[in-house]
């Protein structure tokens, strides 16, 4: 599949040099953007040809998107190792929650606020993280994950403790003729292009190279004049911003939140989406939330227990054979086919 | 007489970048050889090469059988003994300690035991300092650990990386004084990498000049002393 | 005061478990640079291993020391097979293969034995102990034992065995180990079948309290973390010092703050990791290394 986020991944890749090659393909330039124009077409046709439940199961592949390529910013272009996004995507969902339910603030207005949380919140949570050096991230942000459900159920008179709070599903505004799901379906939508379009451009370019750089030799990337701290923790920000939306639409579209779902497993299975996806990758987000979508649903009529020896399983076994993800993977092929004269360096 | 180190056509890289161009030298049986050359000319680089710590093409022959491709630990486990750039001491460990984990890979404790008491006839002052933490020890005294770690395991070929490096002179020559004594009394084979080509051609039988990654000159060692060309360009003094 | 005794004791129990796990986390780290996110995990399927003997009839002790021999093969097996290919890939690809282990051992329990949790027998008597004023719980006492005896054979391995010295060696300085004729590779199993053997120790003895389920480390996970934030990820004595620190420090405030209570125990652990690494992460003993450019 091509690769939408092309140009942008492209320059956020280490180590690939580019030569000029033969316009092997004028036409090939062209295809990574027949192909997204292709599969916005197919996701606006979607919701008119599928049963409402499956409308509403791609809308939560859509969030998952979003909440991947928070995570992805900041793990996979920027090398900072985060296992505690659950906690920001719980923060996004209860703001949702609480606005709603305690404050009757409608739905739509929680969405930036809860991004606009997210983003305070992450950002402070960066400063500090910047001392912390990888597994010493990974560790803390593992702490906040196993630590938010109990929070959440301790401070029962907001979050409404362990049975937590439930919410009406909306209906389409000013008379569109969507039913609920279909119109949560098109809202995410426009939501998550937005978003993506938002990434695509920060990520290009001198933001997006500058955090790579900073992800592979930060020493250096210090030396070149990239202010580390102002980076790195602008980008936790971000990222947490990213993630705190996605929580808010999935307060909104399923209705209904509760502690044990923002557990430390969610934070795993964000980073299995982000691996399988594929790491500093844009389409990998979108790869990566079918996989944590689908497969769960699917892998649950074979055994309880079936769904993570699965995610385990492939997050080991893409470790070996596919550590740059799925998309990562298509790239290099797309390359080899196109630019056979671009010399490459070993995938890490 | 086969040598009783072989090495020929090896190339070295690290990572993408070739820094040994197809070297090619040999070591005798009971001799002592030099590798001679400037800072970044890939000396260090031979003898890791020689060890397998670095990724090589080519052939080294140890005894007349290759060793090229093995893994570090089981070549040393053949008879070869390397003393490192920059010492390589286990810091927090004692020096004796550091002593017995030269001696790892041999079974005979009775031999071990009496290579213990050699060993610190060598370097009385290893002696002295047996229970003291490696760390705490002077550079000089750290080399002579280095060296005696090396020792103890018994080697045919001992590999001495820059053994001179930041150390005064007064020790420089008690040390190089000490792998003389080692070399003629028990028949110890010397590959010796050198910075300070005037000590090491004293002690060397044969040596070879590197530039860049490849030999440009060899010979016996007296012969190298003695042409003042060589010495004046090459070798700096 | 006597509950204050009281509570300090329960928390050297509860914190020599900790410790336990923790030692099993500073092993590997000190070794390979890498924190086994796995290892609670690991304590727990050894546990259930141990249960299925129980079930079938085998005496407690036995069933203990086979456990240890067991989990101690099973950690050696997982390194050589499953985290050798990633040895020396980047920090994020051990970190996930370590994640990846932690679901699948717990699925796998899961599916073999179910969710539902179960009691296990502690080898101690049920009588409590009273000394003076104070009661103490025999299983609390007992474990504190188990813990110091797992505690002086390790020393001893290391300090007196050649084994002992080669593994210090190693997780110093790795180069000049290979140049001893010490096989690295094979140190690293070793090394990670010991803190398998920790790890089961710790999860033997927790089982009894808190029953048995797939999920019973990952609480106990997060005190070890803490643990070993607090005494240095560079220091078994450490681990050992953090353990006892977080085991006390969560009864006491458990106890004496009110508004913790039980139920924020958890966030206890994460302050306590949060406030180490911000303001010495090289924890209590460890050291602070420096990494050349």
């Amino acid at each position: 599949m091509a690769s939408p986020g092309g140009a942008a991944a492209k320059a956020a890749e280490g180590g690939l040099e580019r030569v000029s090659g033969p316009a092997s393909g004028l036409s090939a330039r062209y295809i990574p953007g027949a192909g997204v124009f292709l599969l916005l077409v197919v996701a606006v046709a979607l919701p008119f040809t599928l049963s409402n439940f499956r409308t509403f199961q791609f809308t939560q592949v859509m969030i998952y998107a979003i909440a991947l390529l928070g995570l992805n910013m900041l793990t996979g272009y920027n090398g900072q190792i985060s296992i505690g996004h659950s906690a920001f995507y719980a923060i996004g969902a209860y703001t949702t929650a609480i606005m709603i339910d305690r404050w009757n603030v409608g739905y739509g207005w929680t969405i930036p606020v809860a991004g606009l949380l997210c983003l305070v919140v992450g950002f402070l949570f960066g400063r500090p993280a910047l001392r912390l050096e990888g597994l010493y991230l990974a560790l803390a942000t593992l702490a906040l994950a196993l630590a938010v459900p109990q929070i959440l159920k301790y401070f029962e008179h907001w979050t409404g403790g362990s049975q937590g709070i439930v919410l009406t599903k909306p209906n389409a505004p000013w008379g569109f003729p969507l039913n609920p799901d279909q119109w949560l379906y098109f809202l995410t939508f426009a939501i998550t292009v937005l978003l993506f379009v938002l990434a695509r451009n920060l990520l290009r370019g001198r933001i997006g190279r500058a955090l790579v750089a900073i992800r592979d030799n930060h020493i250096a990337a210090e030396a070149m004049g990239i202010d580390n701290s102002l980076y790195k923790s602008a980008v936790f920000g971000v990222s947490a911003a990213y993630t705190g939306i996605a929580g808010a639409l999935s307060a909104v579209v399923i209705a209904y939140v509760a502690p044990d779902s923002f557990d430390a497993f969610l934070s795993i299975t964000f980073l299995t989406g982000i691996v399988i996806g594929g790491l500093a990758t844009i389409s990998g987000a979108v790869i990566g939330a079918l996989f944590i979508l689908f497969v769960p649903n699917w892998a649950q009529d074979i055994s309880k227990a079936a769904p993570w020896a699965i995610f385990g399983t492939f997050l080991i076994v893409f470790m070996y054979v596919m550590p740059r993800g799925i998309a990562g993977f298509c790239r290099l092929v797309w390359i080899r086919l196109t630019r056979p004269s671009v010399i490459g360096k070993e995938a890490r | 007489m086969p040598a009783l180190l072989e090495v020929s056509n090896l190339h070295a890289q690290y990572g993408w970048t070739e820094v040994l161009h197809g070297l090619a030298f040999a070591v005798e049986a009971g001799g002592i050889t030099t590798i001679l050359g400037a800072n970044g000319a890939g000396k260090t680089t031979t003898l890791r090469a020689v060890c397998g710590m670095v990724k090589t093409t080519g052939e080294v022959r140890f005894d007349g059988h290759r060793i090229d491709g093995r893994a570090t630990e089981d070549i040393v486990r053949l008879g070869i003994a390397h003393t490192p750039e920059g010492r390589g001491t286990f810091v927090d460990l004692t020096v004796e300690e550091n002593l017995r984990l030269g001696a790892y890979a041999r079974r005979d404790t009775s031999g071990i035991t009496r290579d213990y008491e050699r060993v610190y006839e060598y370097f009385p002052v290893l002696a002295e300092r047996r229970r003291q933490q490696a760390g705490t020890l002077s550079g000089g005294e750290q080399q002579m650990l280095a060296v005696a770690r090396a020792l103890m395991s018994r080697p045919r070929l001992l590999l001495l990386d820059e053994p001179s490096l930041g150390l005064a002179p007064l020790v420089v020559r008690e040390i190089f004084r000490i792998v003389g004594a080692i070399n003629k009394d028990d028949g110890v084979s010397v590959l010796l990498v050198e910075q300070n080509a005037a000590i090491a051609l004293d002690l060397a039988d044969h040596a070879y000049l590197l530039e860049t990654g490849r030999v440009v000159m060899s010979g016996p060692a007296a012969d190298l002393k003695r042409n003042e060309a060589i010495r004046r360009s090459y070798l700096g003094y | 005061m006597d509950i204050l005794v009281q509570q300090v004791v329960s928390g050297l129990a509860t914190g020599g478990i900790y410790a336990s796990l923790a030692l099993a986390l500073v092993m590997i780290y000190q070794a390979t640079d890498v924190v086994n996110f796995a290892q609670g995990s690991m304590a727990m399927f050894s546990t259930y291993l141990a249960w299925s003997m129980l079930q079938a009839g085998v005496p407690y002790w036995i069933a203990f020391c086979v456990t240890l021999l067991i989990a101690f093969a099973g950690g050696l097996v997982i390194e050589r097979v499953v985290i050798r290919p990633v040895e020396n890939a980047p920090i994020l690809a051990i970190v996930i293969v370590t994640l990846g282990l932690l679901v699948i051992l717990v699925s796998v329990a899961g599916w073999i034995y179910s969710y539902i949790q179960k009691p296990f027998p502690s080898p101690f008597p049920d009588r409590p102990l009273k000394i003076g004023n104070v009661v103490f719980g025999a299983h609390d006492l007992g474990a504190i034992g188990i813990t110091l005896v797992v505690l002086l054979l390790l020393f001893l391995f290391f300090r007196y065995t050649t084994l002992g010295l080669a593994m210090r060696a190693v997780a110093q300085n790795p180069v000049s180990s290979r140049l001893c004729g010490i096989r690295v590779s094979w140190m690293l199993g070793l090394g990670w079948g010991l803190a398998a053997v920790f790890g089961a120790v710790a999860g033997l003895m927790v089982a009894p309290v808190v029953f048995l389920d797939p999920n019973m480390m990952g609480g106990i996970q997060l005190y070890a973390f803490a643990a070993a934030t607090v005494g240095g990820f560079t220091s078994p004595l450490g681990a050992v010092v953090g353990g006892l620190l977080v085991g006390v420090t969560e009864n006491l405030v458990g106890t004496y703050v009110s508004f913790i209570g039980t139920e924020l125990k958890l966030t206890v652990a994460l302050a306590m990791i949060i406030i180490v690494l911000l303001v010495k992460p090289s924890g209590l003993f460890g050291r602070t290394t420096v990494r050349r450019v």
